[in-house]
């Protein structure tokens, strides 16, 4: 059985400064698997490396048995990866429907359509439509996003990340800016998402870590210093001393 | 189309058939010229507008476009619908070798790219003398004759060119409202994003490219018959920057604002170059004025009045 994605000793330094070092990761098609570390420890920078956006200075990264390290983003979404940002980077001129419209359209042939408007694809609206309900936006399909709020935009990103039926889904500090009960409500729908959809989660908060996540991944100065279950990751004292024991 | 657009929409459309009969000779050429940069502004606005390109060289495929019919009209006696195709054929292909470089540029270096193949082009209609008759131009372009009618004289020949607009026009609605389309706007809004989405942002790019170099060849085709005479100015940076100025006058990501664009300028430069030579002086401090006041153009201006 082959794992859904594979991060096999990746590292990536920006001058001087190694913000991710060695990292090992594997994780099987339908896991949930969380990755926290205080600020600066790297987790963006290894998505950024995962997704595509970064070429790593050494390592591999093999999605479905596929090594990926030299393709370009759009490819890796081609293969079913898709990620949300931890700073909000949608569309914010057009409408929310027409940001998820782009994001379900991105992963099939029809985004290079031009025969027809857009409007004539009524499947493509209506799973817009369903999206749009399902991350707590329904009504405001119409709306600028630029007008909407940071909390709405948060959920957008969701949206989008899911729009295009991913296999593997990344996500990066998805409740940071959320008020308590958008938090619940987003955790409720990651929950109810297909169980062979594999999740990886940048995450502070945690009680979100523990409801969503079945492994726990910690990250400190670029390096994993602890991985496995909610309870090995809490035994660690490392992980006691530069992660809990900060707060 | 909804239906709050639709009424003015045919209204536009009604008045522009029924009222060139009622004009003298020299505003109905003043409206055909206007037909025709409206096509050229257009084609510039699915760069810049839609896909956020701008592009300093277009004026090389209106002119590239306009040569083929100067050269196949005068030299071979070429039909109309012969010189058409070449001229948009020819426009398409050069636009889509000129993309291959132009598309990997970025920012400011895509105008710098765009800047020099536009150069190239004009370089060539200038030394080029053998083909193009350099300086001097091509001229004794004749007009066509169409379905047994005559189009030498102003107003069929304006209603040939409001043909083609209506065509060029339906053309490039149905792209921009197309799924490509929505994708070009994506583009234009977050690269990086459409990225992450699955899109080979080069690709829709170039496609959006080789599209802008065609229409641009069709409003070339028709400036060569309206003019009946072509020269290194149809290909000149001054060509690309006023149609830059249109859309950017009008009103940028929308197919109208271009149009509005196209026919304030053809307007400014036709009537205040009656008056003084420092026309385009004049225009960039209108143009100034315009971005000061409102960064969407005239039709962002008319919008948000309405609002
Ligand atoms: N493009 C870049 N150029 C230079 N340095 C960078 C770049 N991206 C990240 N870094 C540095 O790499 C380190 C890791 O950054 P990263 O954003 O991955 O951390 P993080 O774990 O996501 O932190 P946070 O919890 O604050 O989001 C930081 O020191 C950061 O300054
Ligand atoms: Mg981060």
């Amino acid at each position: 059985m082959s794992a859904a994605l594979v991060v096999a000793g990746v590292s990536r330094s920006f001058g001087g400064l190694t913000a991710v070092h060695a990292v090992d990761l594997s994780l099987e098609p339908g896991e949930r698997h969380a990755i926290i570390g205080p600020n600066g420890a790297g987790k963006t920078t290894l998505f950024n490396l995962i997704a595509g956006e970064l070429a790593p200075s050494a390592g591999r990264i093999v999605v479905f048995g596929q090594d990926v390290t030299r393709l370009p983003p759009e490819r890796r979404a081609a293969l079913g990866l898709a990620r949300t940002f931890q700073i909000n980077t949608l569309f914010p001129n057009l409408t929310a429907t027409e940001n998820v419209l782009l994001a379900v359209q991105g992963t099939t042939p029809t985004k290079l359509r031009l025969h027809r408007p857009i409007e004539s694809y009524r499947h493509l609206y209506e799973r817009a439509a369903h999206l749009l309900d399902s991350v707590g936006l329904a009504g405001k399909g119409s709306e600028m996003v630029r007008t909407l709020s940071h909390g709405e935009q948060r959920q957008l990103e969701i949206a989008l990340a899911i729009g295009g039926t991913p296999r593997i889904l990344l996500l990066d500090e998805p409740t940071a800016g959320l008020s308590p009960s958008e938090s619940q409500r987003l955790v409720r729908l990651l929950k109810r998402l297909e169980t062979s959809l594999t999740l990886l989660v940048i995450e502070h908060d945690m009680d979100v870590v523990f409801e969503i996540a079945e492994r726990i991944t910690v990250l400190h100065d670029g390096k994993v210093i602890a991985d496995g279950d909610r309870d090995q990751v809490k035994a660690s004292p490392l992980v006691a001393e530069i992660y809990f024991g900060s707060d | 189309m909804t239906a709050r657009r639709a009424i003015p929409f045919s209204a536009c459309a009604a008045l522009l058939l029924a009222v060139p009969p009622f004009l003298p000779p020299y505003p109905l050429t003043l409206l055909t010229q206007i037909l025709i940069f409206a096509i050229f502004a257009m084609s510039l606005d699915l760069l810049l507008g839609y896909t956020g390109l701008a592009s300093l060289g277009h004026a090389a495929y209106f002119g590239i476009a306009a040569y083929a019919v100067a050269i196949l009209a005068t030299r071979s006696q070429a039909s109309f619908w012969v010189c058409l195709l070449a001229a948009v054929f020819a426009a398409t292909a050069v636009a889509a070798v000129f993309g291959f470089v132009a598309i990997r540029a970025v920012g400011v270096y895509f105008l710098m790219i765009t800047l020099a193949l536009g150069m190239v082009v004009w370089g060539l209609a200038f030394r080029w003398v053998s083909v193009t008759m350099g300086d001097n131009g091509i001229s004794g372009i004749a007009r066509p004759t169409l379905f047994g009618v005559s189009l030498a004289s102003p107003l069929p020949f304006h209603y040939l060119s409001l043909a083609v607009f209506f065509v060029a026009f339906a053309l490039l609605w149905l792209v921009v409202r197309s799924p490509f389309g929505l994708s070009l706007q994506g583009i234009r809004e977050t690269e990086r994003r459409m990225r992450a989405l699955g899109y080979d942002v080069w690709l829709h790019k170039y496609l959006a490219f080789v599209l802008a170099g065609g229409f641009a060849g069709l409003a070339g085709a028709l400036w060569a018959y309206y003019d009946g005479f072509v020269s290194p100015v149809e290909v000149h940076l001054v060509t690309s920057v006023e149609t830059l100025l249109m859309v950017a006058l009008g009103g940028p990501g929308t197919l109208f604002g271009p149009i509005l664009g196209a026919a304030v300028i053809v307007l400014f430069k036709n009537l205040l170059s009656i008056y003084t030579k420092r026309w385009l002086l004049i225009l960039g401090l209108v143009y100034i004025g315009v971005i000061v006041l409102t960064p969407k153009g005239i039709l962002g201006a008319l919008r948000g009045a309405r609002r």
